[in-house]
């Protein structure tokens, strides 16, 4: 048992942080922005993607890839490193639907061309991915999705629609699922996992805007739309088997505790400034130090899972819940510290850490969605971590 | 970082989990809650006999192992609802006569107790339940070659089976502790009743002449001994609640998987997963937490906002998962013949024990003023 991390893991941080502090961009550093609120800056998705190079050219986006395939070999732990370091610094570039959803799935079920085609692109930073999971009729019971892909000589084409497509409007490449077989039973065995180029003839992107009025997430319409076959990972029908061991990956991408560690940390400063922490508010603030850091061991757990090659069953549903619903607890309670001063919108002067409360709180609503659904997740610790049984 | 257990770790684990499974059985739980002791004396020597007594202490005075192996025991210990003198002699006295001894004492009392030939306690609260030095008004005048103590000592652990019991007086401006064997002239122990079945008592001083030989470390110092071993005291409690949260659960989802209820076992619906779900997550929490400030413990580093983090958390997990298994249950659970309640008592009695979560919320707040 150690809790420490290695001298080379430290100078690596150190490293990050020097790097982050002079290359970040100033004036989301001056406004702290937070992961989860960066669209709702002016001009962010060039800001992002400028960034994302510059992560990329440090060969940062790829370190614990083997080293075959441009990575460094070294311990999911640096990516952890790196991503506490983008939230302290306030810092975006960091595509995790490239880096963490669909190159680790790559990485696991991907052909040797598949690895050497798409992985370049996503650890160079210049690549961005959007994930084509979620449909109208089916986000949690996602083996049930409809969109269908139909063969065609060297192709499958594609028809249906996908939502809740975050980042599609300016993705470059999209992972998608789609059915490949209706007669399938069960029907998960359907189910094919596309690589497809946004590029693509066919492709209609129409914005869906969020209540925090942010613009983050599409739908996406498939009109004929023709994939080559070389484009799927693993094979025909195993679609399923791809995306639930990328969904693992993406239950443990972003670290929820780490940016709701930050935003409280920034609302505690602003509050001592203005002298506006009173006794009830310490306790509150107590209590989530206490959430914060149960949920960074839970995160710090199944990374170390990770790091030693163990097969996750239901840690990364516990991780991703505890680490997105600290996020909300943090944004409510930066509103009962500021009150109405907390909802007032960035435009007004009169709002605190830039009007970052207001727009964290409301885009906190979709934290217990986003990645699985918070009951979602209880169904996985429950069924897959506890052996309860299935009613269905 | 490093999560796993190493092999003297897992081997510990193995041995007290085996043991205590076999001999400290729900049936004996339930006497021991009746019993003064907690413990029969047959299983107390096993104990002895497995050197669980000497955990953490150096090997000279007859230890074995450091504080991880003695929080793994710990665990293992609450998974039965231990009830035996273990924490107050090895929790808090073995630890205290290490840190504040001296030679010759550690000489005299530690080889003895992880033999298992005596049961040391310690004597802290007086008025409250505060823990804090201010609270310590027993008095120790100097008279001479010797002390007279002169007050009453509060939810003493263990004090009706303690040999000796060390003592957090007050001399002067400073806190002094000593060590003090149970039968001397002017010592009365009152035995409580508690809800728990824990074993817990008052001790009354009446002008106890206690010898300045007997001082453990030096004197007005004895603070900064009460404030590392409060440190040792909490994470124990961590560990134990662990354990018996970690029962609590194995109960209740052994019940969820062969109750059956509209035609299904009920660990099928949805409304009792989620608790389940959220019940390992409290104490998957809780493991982690108590485990990280039981390494630091060891390591010599700094913990006093990681204890306080850790006794907040596991203190009120280990509620929730009480209160989850309870609901679970229904009314088997409710029953006095069920076994669930001593575990739901013994939780509450933790939690309190050496600072509740609203204790250590206060002290959490305080770091950031």
């Amino acid at each position: 048992m150690d809790f420490r991390f290695s001298l080379e893991e430290e100078n690596f941080r150190q490293e990050v942080a020097v790097f982050l502090e002079k290359e970040g961009p100033k004036e989301w550093q001056k406004k702290k922005v937070s992961f989860f609120d960066m669209s709702g800056q002016e001009n962010w998705i060039a800001i992002h993607r400028e960034m994302s190079q510059k992560l990329g050219a440090k060969g940062w986006l790829s370190l614990h890839w083997p080293k075959e395939y441009g990575g460094q070999g070294l311990s999911p732990f640096y990516r952890l490193i790196l991503r506490e370091e983008l939230a302290k610094y306030h810092c975006p570039g960091y595509h995790s639907l490239s880096v963490d959803f669909v190159a680790p799935a790559i990485l696991l079920k991907g052909s040797d061309e598949l690895k050497k085609r798409f992985l370049p692109g996503i650890a160079s930073g210049e690549v961005m991915w959007c994930e084509g999971l979620s449909e109208p009729g089916h986000g949690s019971d996602l083996a049930a999705i409809e969109s269908f892909a139909k063969q065609d000589g060297e192709s499958y084409v594609v028809n249906g629609q996908k939502i809740w497509t975050t980042y599609a409007h300016f993705a470059d490449w999209m992972f998608l699922l789609a059915r490949t077989d209706r007669q399938a039973q069960p029907n998960y065995r359907g189910l094919t996992f596309f690589l497809v180029d946004m590029h693509t003839p066919g492709i209609t992107v129409n914005p869906i805007i969020n209540m925090a009025g942010h613009y983050d997430f599409n739908e996406v319409f498939f009109d004929d739309v023709r994939i080559p076959k070389e484009n799927i990972v693993d094979s025909i029908n195993r679609g399923w088997y791809v995306a639930m061991a990328l969904l693992d990956f993406e239950r443990t991408s972003d670290l929820g505790y780490a940016i709701a560690g930050t935003l409280l940390n920034d609302i505690v400063e602003c509050a001592r400034e203005r002298d506006i922490l009173d006794a009830q508010n310490q306790i509150r603030m107590a209590e989530l130090v206490v959430e914060c850091e149960v949920a960074r061991l839970t995160h710090y757990h199944v990374t170390w899972m990770q790091a030693q090659g163990k097969g996750t069953t239901y840690e990364a549903a516990a991780c991703k819940l505890l680490g997105f619903e600290s996020i909300q607890h943090v944004a409510e309670f930066g509103l009962k510290v500021f009150k109405q001063f907390g909802l007032l919108s960035d435009k007004s002067s009169l709002a605190p850490l830039y009007g970052r409360i207001s727009s964290c709180y409301l885009r906190s609503f979709g934290h217990s969605m986003e990645a699985g659904t918070s009951e979602i997740d209880r169904d996985v610790i429950a069924q897959r971590g506890l052996g309860l049984p299935r009613l269905r | 970082m490093d999560f796993g257990l190493n092999e003297q770790q897992e081997m510990m684990q193995t041995l007290a989990k085996d043991f205590l499974a076999a001999e400290y059985t729900d049936k004996v739980l339930k006497a021991m809650v009746k019993d003064d002791l907690g413990c029969t004396p047959e299983i107390w020597d096993k104990i002895a006999g497995m050197n669980l007594l000497g955990l953490s202490l150096p090997e000279k005075y007859g230890g074995v192992g450091d504080f991880l192996d003695l929080t793994v025991v710990l665990e293992e210990m609450g998974r039965v609802c231990f009830l035996g003198p273990y924490f107050s002699t090895v929790v808090l006295s073995a630890s205290l006569i290490m840190d504040a001894g001296s030679e010759e004492q550690k000489k005299q009392y530690l080889p003895t107790i992880a033999e298992g030939k005596i049961l040391v306690t310690l004597a802290l609260s007086e008025t409250s339940d505060n823990y804090t030095a201010d609270d310590i008004k027993l008095k120790a005048v100097a008279k001479g070659d010797s002390y007279i103590l002169n007050g009453t000592k509060i939810f003493v652990p263990d004090a009706r089976a303690a040999n000796y019991v060390i003592v957090a007086a007050r001399t002067g401006k400073g806190v002094t502790l000593f060590i003090v064997d149970i039968n001397t002239s002017g010592i009365t122990v009152n035995t409580y009743q508690t809800v728990a079945g824990d074993k817990q008592g008052e001790i009354i001083f009446k002008d106890v002449k206690i010898s300045a030989k007997d001082i453990l470390g030096e004197v007005n110092q004895g603070w900064s001994y009460i404030e590392k071993v409060l440190r040792k005291a909490n994470i124990a409690r961590c560990a134990e609640m662990v354990g018996m949260a970690e029962q609590a659960l194995k109960l209740t989802l052994d019940y969820a998987k062969e109750r059956i209820a509209f035609g299904h076992p009920i660990g099928a619906f949805q409304s009792i997963q989620h608790r389940c779900a959220d019940m390992k997550m409290d104490i998957d929490g809780s493991r982690f937490i108590t485990y990280q400030s039981a390494w630091k413990i060891n390591e010599g580093i700094d913990t006093e906002k990681d204890v306080a983090i850790a006794k907040a958390f596991v203190s009120q997990a280990c509620q929730r998962v009480m209160h989850s298994a309870h609901q679970v249950h229904g009314a088997i659970g409710f029953t006095e013949d069920h076994i669930l309640h001593y575990y739901t008592k013994r939780a509450r009695a933790y939690e309190f024990s050496f600072g509740g979560a609203d204790t250590q919320l206060e002290k959490i707040a305080a770091l950031y003023r």
